[in-house]
């Protein structure tokens, strides 16, 4: 009887659980169900905005040959496009127009730079052909780089609206061409200017001594100076210095992938075009040094010989180095025939 | 007017590459140019994304600003399009671009880009509408027959969303709100200086 009973208990007990099991089920059913909508495949997949946080750039994989467009984002061409559209023309405003100012204001104050003694007829060979033609050479290139370069960034503010669309296109084009094919000329004007002035640029105690007596340049005096003073000096390797800059950035922009990737290029672009602007301002104070600024200067460059008082003020240690040396190689170099 | 905008919804992008195709094909785009392309994130790994982009036609155009001939020119549906009578094949706005739209014939060969190729959304160049100098130089004129960019309008699982940006965003908050999850508007912030709200 009891045997009966507790049988009856335990299959009452299993209902019970089969019941209970079957309702938590049927209540956990719907919560099962409804799991793939909570699922958030963002939360594990990659963010735009994070990826950006992290590199400043997103890049992935293409299918397509051309492997370079693998980058699909990179707004940092935001920045380059600040540089180039408001702080570059504000510095080549000012490098270049500052520089004009300057040299007009000398003018005026100073004037042009005389032979104290007058010419004295006599003239000393300062350059040879080679060694002009390697300065005109590098001049000349120089300047159409100018022009046309500066054409890209002030052009269509100030030409543009001379010449209209069409006309600035033929002769932006123009300029663009120039700029890409004289760079190769340029480059080798810079290296041979470097290798074959080098001996006669490496700043010494003499320079130091030219710099605290002002030059010549301010005040009356005359400090003694060897083939460059230290002024020449400088314009060497603003000129080996800030044309091998601008080369090297250059040719990044003109084999486009070849060296770097985008934001390498807005690297190169940034310093050519500060080097180029602060290397127009101080060609612009050469050529003014060169020409009006100092006479009998000009002749160095143009017949290839200066006045003998004009060297005897300026350069007075290379005058005596070249006198004894014609002195003692029976007038190799130095002396030319006496003008009347 | 409406503003016309691209909209990638990078959780449904599949990288079929329909959209890359089918605009080669449309705008007989010539060897080498890419104006459309499917770019794949974390390729291989979990959360992998694709992305399909082009010219995002943005608003304040950077290669409209940084160009020194100031060949572009944004239409009234917002389109940022270039002339190439006046394009120089400088570079300028490659360098500009946060998207690497701008695409030119020659790459590489130095100091000849040749002139620039870019994204039109299917709206053409400075040419008449349907002439045949429009078509040799930037392709198709779907905008003037009336119909959206082909890419989006091939695009198999409706990803690629092209049109007017409100009723995009509007279309795409919708699918967000629906299935729960969204990776945002890709680029968007970059081109158009706002997202979608979601």
């Amino acid at each position: 009887m009891l045997g009966i009973l507790a049988k009856f208990l335990m299959k009452v007990r299993f209902i019970a659980g089969a019941l209970a099991l079957a309702f938590i089920i049927a209540v956990a059913a719907p919560v099962s169900a409804q799991q793939p909508i909570s699922v958030n495949p963002t939360a594990s997949a990659v963010q735009e905005q994070q990826l950006l946080k992290e590199l400043n750039k997103i890049q992935g994989r293409v299918s397509i040959p051309d492997k370079r467009s693998d980058v699909l984002e990179q707004p940092a061409g935001r920045e380059w496009r600040q540089w180039h559209q408001v702080t570059l023309r504000w510095i080549g405003a000012i490098a270049i127009l500052g520089m004009l100012a300057l040299l007009v204001l000398f003018y005026l104050v100073r004037g042009q730079v005389k032979i104290v003694s007058g010419l004295s007829g006599r003239k000393v060979v300062r350059f040879n052909a080679f060694e002009r033609f390697v300065h005109w050479l590098t001049a000349t290139c120089f300047i159409i780089l100018a022009i046309s370069g500066l054409n890209v960034t002030f052009g269509k503010s100030l030409l543009l609206p001379l010449l209209g669309p069409s006309a600035f296109t033929t002769w932006s084009e123009l300029a663009k061409y120039s700029h890409n094919f004289l760079s190769f000329p340029f480059t080798i004007g810079v290296v041979l200017i470097c290798l074959m002035w080098i001996g006669s640029n490496i700043p010494n105690a003499t320079d130091v001594e030219w710099v605290k007596r002002g030059g010549g340049i301010v005040g009356k005096d005359h400090p003694p100076a060897g083939h460059f003073n230290a002024g020449q000096k400088l314009i060497y390797w603003i000129v080996v210095l800030g044309g091998g800059a601008s080369a090297i950035s250059g040719y990044l922009l003109l084999f486009p992938f070849y060296g770097t990737g985008i934001s390498g290029m807005q690297l190169a672009q940034i310093v050519h075009s500060v080097v180029a602007v602060l290397f127009i301002a101080a060609m612009l104070g050469h050529i003014y040094i060169g020409t009006i600024g100092m006479e009998g200067a000009a002749g160095a460059m143009g017949e290839g010989t200066v006045d003998i008082n004009w060297a005897k003020q300026h350069h007075s240690l290379w005058l005596k180095d070249e006198m004894s040396n014609a002195k003692g190689s029976g007038q190799s170099r130095p002396m030319g025939t006496p003008a009347e | 007017m409406a503003r016309m905008k691209f909209l990638c919804d990078a959780d449904r992008c599949i990288e079929c590459n329909a959209c890359v195709t089918a605009c080669k094909n449309e705008h007989e785009v010539p060897w080498g140019i890419n104006r459309r392309r499917v770019v794949t994130i974390n390729d291989g790994k979990p959360g992998e994304r694709s992305v399909s982009m082009a010219c995002m036609h943005c608003t304040d155009a950077p290669c409209a600003s940084v160009c020194p001939v100031d060949c572009f020119y944004t239409t009234a549906d917002a389109v940022v399009l270039h002339s190439k009578d006046l394009c120089i094949g400088c570079g300028y706005c490659f360098y500009a671009c946060p998207f690497g739209a701008p695409q030119y014939p020659k790459v590489g060969n130095f100091g000849s880009r040749g002139k620039m190729d870019k994204c039109t959304f299917c709206a053409g160049g400075p040419e008449a509408d349907h002439s045949k100098e429009e078509y040799e130089k930037y392709g198709a004129n779907r905008l003037a027959e009336g119909k959206l960019p082909l890419c989006a309008e091939m695009c198999s699982t409706k990803s690629l969303l092209a049109g007017d940006g409100d009723i995009i965003a509007q279309i795409y908050k919708a699918r967000v709100t629906k299935r729960g999850y969204g990776s945002g508007a890709w680029g968007w912030q970059t081109a158009y200086r706002e997202s979608i709200a979601i």
